[in-house]
């Protein structure tokens, strides 16, 4: 499936290459490159892109480009799917996915790799196999190695590539016995000029920190499973069991993990935490606009709002802007064209606003459009959509672990328009 | 050492050959001999003496360095003979990283390569599993036309192995070997073959992936594994299901009758209103019509539901187009959820599932119009994924949304992206041309447009006007003329080439403007762009020919320009219009039908989807993304007229009983079997002892029964050392029981779940039967000592079928365990002592949930049919 894998960096360097089956040249990049050229920008290069002689699937991601070969038939996704997850288990390994870390490791990526795929056909993907295979590099190990000259490959069959809970690995053994689990909510919305809601919808996931030792049996359950509407699993849980009686039973992976995610059904109405009050003008046939705006709280369920942040694309005629803010700071990138104001706490006594003139080139016409207001925000402690976790049990184990349930709820892509 | 050189040497002598001989005999003579060569063989010089070193570590540091050549792209072919030599190294590091250089360079440097497969052909005998499939990964990915026999013969004794994971390897092995040698077809599918027939879920995936690279029109290999197949495909690793599901879905296809048939007459006239009342349709097509979905249809369709939860997109996707493609249209609704799921993911997801959603939409509006603002666009949107949202909402429009569409429309055309903006002016376009109602407000929106400051947004905006007024041939002066006047102004040559067609073409209607405008074009016909030329020459021969009293001269003056100008093109259309409608002795009769010729009426052009014609594609593959067949690419048949024999699919016990032994044999190595059932039992124990301090107490002293009865079991079953498989089903059955009476306990405090007296009658008959099924299955099982994974998925069965609806269940025990396992031919379905607790337990357990009254709500009526009709064809197996 997978012929050969490419990793290019922003400024176009080929920095690493690997082929599953024989060699393809470098050269089956230009095609690459040829379609960024014309894309202009990097989000908008295609992720399927046709060549002569092969075709090239690509994802961008922390500022490299994944590029694929495939030469026959293929489900697209399941090759976007793939990268992503190399990307992750680099994540995973090295801390971060960049350039740097992936040519400081170039022999556990290699390693990585080659235990990934066999013959462009996923081999290996669970990450606790893999580490089980390779282990991740620490500096203790790196240390301990040189003097005993053990190495970094695991030389037995991972437990978990046989059994039928391949994402757990047996023998877990912790002093401290955790489960946490973080119920992460995020609203989208698009506001429109009035303040009207035009969209808006709650996406949450359920991340997950388990510490257990051995093979604990959980079972999560909600209060209000009802609320939600669609929901994607981690392969560890068991369907049946919450199509029956909408309890999470699995046996967890070990380390940190996505249980599930899922979305509030769209009947319900969603509370918006916030409100913006804007008014951006360009004057015709001046070299001059205002701009001002102020965000207060609304339904935010008596909890703080922080972690507020507007981020705006002003159209390209502007120069620069000259802004006070009563409450943060912003900048304003001129070759981006890209304000952003780091709000902080909103606090409903003194709400924060932002105010001023904005320089525009002088001659151009006025722009159409007035830009749309990205909105970043954290409320603590709250989901937005009522999800409650009613209880987690542990069977199958005998010790007692640490529970912990934690609620976020954020901004995931409002938008304002004005 | 000496034979190392000598192979190289024979292979090719060329000049750099003898140094690499001298090269492999470096340890004898000494290393001051290499001073002629440059600085970079210079560096790969310390390499090779790290490589020839003693020391473990000198020669891991070699080979990273080495790995990070390879890496990065440089060529490392030269040190081929220095780390062919350490493949037998007792470090795995350095061991693995020699097979990553070998399987680089090995297809460079054959006859060398050859020197390391006798360590390969003994690693394959490795007590280690590990070892054994990495040695045969290397063997069969070095890819040397040579040891196609020996890799043959690796394959076969690899698919053969005791362990599942080799298994898969060899699965994977087939493929390479196939493209080394395409010849061996014939004996690899008789691999194939056998492989398909394996029960590890590991190997599932792997063997349908070599299945459909080396021989997918070998239909019939499918048959017998069918059913396995769609039972396994729940607990198949993630990379497999996506395989298997793309397979399944073209096996159904050629399987199964339509089951479309109904719908398809209603399909166009019902597609607005298709979702909302598709239960009624259903009720009403099935009192019409005698079809009946084959139930091995029906377990394919059932079986890949759970998997639309799956996290791994492309899983979703391949669960979509099933069905999509096979199911019934009523059915397929409930793709679409989540379809919108994934447009959370990363824009790559986006692009692709948008795409499809896009082929989708155009033929069954419904299905997506519940999630119409899901595909709202917002400013920071990638471009492409804008345009296809676009194209998304436009497909959905009817008469009941466009109002919204089209205000949200309105806020898009001001967008600073312009290229999106243009992209809307189409879309409105098309909307105002599908849905009547609206045209004449589209129509005048986009007259608005035109006054807009960018030019793009107005000459595309030019662009559709012209289209829309082809296509109402009302009275629209008005608008012709403002749009003379942009002529002014507008530069864009597409929207000033527009312009003077449509001038041309209604140059009665506005009889004085058109002259001035001809004479306008005469002046700047030199600087125009040749596709404006010729829209001038148009637009000068059909003045010519309607009002050739006030444009003769200009007429003559532009047709003479057109007759020295650069481009052929124009020169050739100057040629046949002057001989078209200036009349002279040469001209034949033609010119007499000049006028007919020109201003004939012309069709209005379609407004189309650019998906329109992408349905005819598989959904989710690569050729449906670029809209062109991919290589390889299978095409999905048309349903039969008739569907071929389904018993094909039955499969005999004999045939089982001796497919199962490998798998059988593996098991006993397998180690995490152990702890898993110890860790159930565990389970067990610890159950009554944890704090369910919330559940009833009645509950509790129910459960405290169950332990009892559990113990007891488990001793039994602990007493019989060779039945590992059952004792773990017993857990398992007790466990399911054990839930049972806790549903039952709640069932009556759950206000929601409360079911019909009708249905429940009859189930508990359904489940009465099943029950027995169940129980004879088990025991075959047990006795065949069974692989796990199977043993696993008949518990799971049975723990779907006390926990949630037992309808349901019935078919699968009659569809997985009847046909697989009939206990009238088989005398080894007799039940052995040992397991009789857990059929009591088993029993019970269904007694205990038929009487119960919590029974999932959620079924769709038709499903209920479709598994009476399965129980009531099956009961003849059962006596």
């Amino acid at each position: 499936m997978i012929h050969s894998l490419f990793l290019i960096n922003c400024s176009g360097d080929i920095f690493l290459e690997k082929h599953w089956k024989s060699v393809v040249s470098q050269s089956v990049c230009d095609y690459f490159f040829e379609a960024q050229e014309k894309a202009a920008d990097v989000e908008n290069v295609p992720p399927v892109i046709s060549t002569p002689h092969h075709y090239l699937i690509s994802i961008y991601r922390d500022k490299l480009f994944f590029v694929s070969v495939i030469q026959t038939e293929v489900p697209p996704l399941f090759v976007i799917e793939f990268l992503h997850r190399v990307a992750d288990t680099f994540q995973d390994y090295f801390g971060e996915c960049s350039e740097a870390a992936i040519k400081d490791n170039v022999v556990i990526v290699y390693e990585l790799l080659e235990e990934m795929l066999d013959n462009g056909f996923p081999l290996a993907t669970e990450s606790n196999i893999l580490k089980e295979l390779i282990k991740p590099p620490t500096i203790l190990r790196s240390v301990v190695n040189s003097i005993t000259g053990s190495s970094n490959v695991g030389d037995t069959l991972p437990t978990g590539q046989l059994s039928n809970i391949p994402w757990r690995r047996a023998g877990v053994k912790y002093t401290n016995n955790e489960a946490y689990f973080d119920v992460v909510e995020e609203i989208d919305a698009i506001i429109d000029k009035s303040g009207s809601t035009v969209f808006a919808e709650i996406q949450g996931v359920i991340d997950a920190c388990i510490k257990l030792s051995g093979m604990p049996d959980l079972s999560l359950s909600f209060m209000n499973p009802r609320l939600l509407d669609d929901v994607s699993f981690h392969p560890c849980i068991r369907f049946k069991r919450w199509e029956s009686e909408r309890v999470l039973s699995f046996i967890p992976p070990d380390g940190n993990f996505r249980l599930i995610s899922y979305r509030v059904s769209s009947q319900n109405l969603v509370a918006i935490p916030v409100y913006v009050k804007h008014s951006i003008s360009f004057k015709e046939n001046s070299s001059c606009g205002r701009f001002d705006v102020t965000i207060g709280p609304k339904q935010n369920m008596g909890k703080t709002i922080e972690g507020v942040t507007v981020t705006v694309h002003m159209p390209k005629v502007v120069l620069n802007m000259n802004l006070t803010p009563t409450q943060g700071s912003y900048t304003f990138d001129p070759v981006t064209k890209v304000l952003t104001w780091d709000v902080g706490k909103i606090t409903p006594q003194k709400l924060p606003s932002l105010k001023g003139l904005v320089n525009l080139q002088s001659g151009a016409p006025k722009p159409e459009e007035n830009p749309s207001l990205n909105i970043q925000f954290k409320i603590q402690q709250l989901a937005i959509s009522g999800l409650k976790v009613n209880r987690l049990d542990m069977y199958g184990e005998k010790y007692k672990p640490f529970k912990g349930v934690k609620y976020v709820t954020k901004a995931g892509k409002f938008q304002v328009r004005t | 050492m000496s034979s190392n050189s000598f192979a190289y040497n024979e292979q090719s002598g060329g000049g750099e050959a003898t140094e690499l001989g001298q090269e492999a005999t470096s340890t004898i003579s000494p290393s001051g001999a290499f001073g002629l060569f440059s600085s970079d063989l210079k560096k790969n010089e310390d390499l090779k003496q790290m490589l020839e070193s003693n020391k473990d570590s000198a020669k891991l540091d070699a080979m990273k360095r080495i790995v990070g050549m390879i890496a990065k792209g440089k060529n490392a072919s030269e040190l081929f003979p220095a780390v062919v030599k350490n493949v037998a190294s007792k470090n795995i590091e350095i061991k693995k990283l020699v097979y990553v250089y070998l399987v680089r360079y090995a297809e460079e440097q054959q006859d060398l390569a050859l020197l390391s497969i006798s360590t390969f052909q003994r690693a394959l005998k490795d007590p280690n599993q590990l070892i054994r499939a990495s040695a045969l990964r290397v063997l069969s990915s070095i890819r040397v036309p040579i040891i196609v026999p020996i890799m043959m013969l690796a394959i076969k004794e690899a698919a053969a192995d005791l362990s599942p994971y080799v298994r898969k390897n060899a699965a994977h092995a087939i493929q390479k070997l196939y493209s080394l040698d395409p010849e061996q077809k014939e004996m690899l599918i008789e691999v194939i073959e056998k492989l398909l027939k394996d029960k590890s879920i590991l190997v599932a995936g792997s063997v349908v992936m070599a299945f459909e690279e080396v021989c997918p029109d070998r239909i019939d290999l499918i048959h017998k594994n069918y059913r396995k197949l769609c039972n396994l495909l729940v607990d198949v690793e993630e990379w497999g299901q996506v395989v298997i599901i793309h397979m399944l879905t073209r096996y159904a296809r050629t399987q199964f009758v339509s089951p479309w048939r109904e719908d398809d007459g209603l399909e166009d006239n019902e597609k607005s209103f298709y979702d909302s009342d598709d239960e009624q349709k259903e009720k009403t097509d099935k009192r019409k019509k005698p079809y009946t979905m084959d139930p091995d249809h029906r377990l394919l369709i059932r079986n890949t539901k759970p998997l639309l939860q799956s996290r791994n997109a492309a899983v979703v996707m391949a669960v979509a187009q099933l069905y999509w493609h096979i199911s019934p249209k009523s059915e397929a609704g409930i793709i679409s959820k989540s379809l919108v799921r994934l447009l959370r993911s990363n824009r790559e997801v986006q692009y692709i599932v948008l795409q499809n959603i896009a082929t989708m939409s155009i033929q069954r509006k419904g299905m997506f119009e519940p999630y119409l603002k899901s595909f709202y666009v917002r400013s920071t949107d990638p471009t492409m994924i804008k345009t296809l949202k676009l194209e998304i909402l436009t497909n959905l429009a009817n008469e009941a949304n466009i109002s919204t569409l089209l205000r949200e429309f309105q806020t898009y055309v001001k967008s600073q992206d312009k290229q999106f903006a243009a992209a809307t002016i189409q879309t409105i376009g098309r909307c105002a041309t599908n849905i009547s109602e609206v045209t004449d407000t589209c129509l005048s929106g986009l007259v608005c447009l035109l006054s807009n400051r960018d030019e793009i947004v107005v000459a595309e905006s030019v662009v559709v006007i012209k289209k829309l007024l082809q296509m109402q041939p009302a009275q629209h002066g008005e608008i012709i003329k403002h749009m003379a006047k942009l002529l002014d102004s507008i530069t864009v040559p597409v929207a000033r080439a527009s312009i003077l067609w449509l001038i041309g073409e209604n140059c009665e209607r506005v009889p004085k403007i058109a002259p001035d405008v001809l004479r306008k074009m005469a002046k700047s016909f030199t600087s125009e762009d040749d596709l404006v030329k010729l829209q001038i020459l148009n637009l000068g021969a059909k003045l010519y020919l309607t009002n050739s009293k006030q444009t003769k001269l200009l007429t003559q003056y532009i047709l003479n320009l057109g007759k020295y100008d650069q481009n052929y093109d124009i020169r050739d259309r100057t040629r046949f219009i002057r001989q078209l409608i200036v009349p002279n002795e040469k001209s034949g009769a033609l010119s007499k039908y000049a006028k007919k010729i020109f201003l004939a009426q012309k069709p209005a052009p379609l407004l189309e989807s650019p998906f329109k014609d992408r349905d005819h594609f598989q959904l989710g593959t690569l050729s449906h993304t670029l809209n062109a067949k991919a290589a390889g690419y299978l095409e999905l048949s048309n349903w039969p007229e008739v569907a071929p024999d389904p018993s094909v699919r039955n499969v005999e016990v004999i045939d089982l009983a001796k497919e199962w032994t490998p798998a059988g044999k593996a098991k006993n190595e397998n180690p995490t079997k152990k702890f898993y059932s110890e860790s159930e039992e565990e389970e067990d124990s610890s159950d009554s002892s944890s704090d369910s301090g919330s559940e009833s107490g009645s509950e509790s002293g129910e459960e405290d029964e169950e332990g009892d009865s559990s113990e007891d079991s488990s001793e039994d079953s602990s007493s019989e050392p060779e039945s590992e498989s059952g004792h773990q089903s017993d857990t398992e059955n007790r466990r399911a029981a054990k839930r049972n009476s806790k549903t039952k306990g709640k069932g009556d405090s759950k206000d929601g779940k409360k079911e019909n007296e009708k249905s429940k009658t009859s189930d508990s008959s359904n489940a009465e039967s099943s029950s027995v099924e169940e129980s004879s299955s088990d025991s075959e099982s047990e006795s065949e000592s069974e692989s796990e994974s199977e043993s696993r998925k008949v518990t799971k069965e049975k723990e779907k079928k006390a926990k949630q609806d037992r309808n349901r269940l019935a078919t699968d025990a009659s569809l997985l365990d009847l046909d697989d396992f009939n206990p009238v031919s088989t005398p080894v379905a007799l039940p052995t002592p040992a397991l009789s607790p857990s059929l009591i337990a088993d029993l019970e357990g269904l007694n205990l949930s038929t009487s119960s009254s919590v029974i999932s709500v959620w079924i769709p009526s038709a499903d209920l049919r479709a598994t009476h009709q399965a129980t009531l064809q099956q009961h003849p197996h059962v006596k």
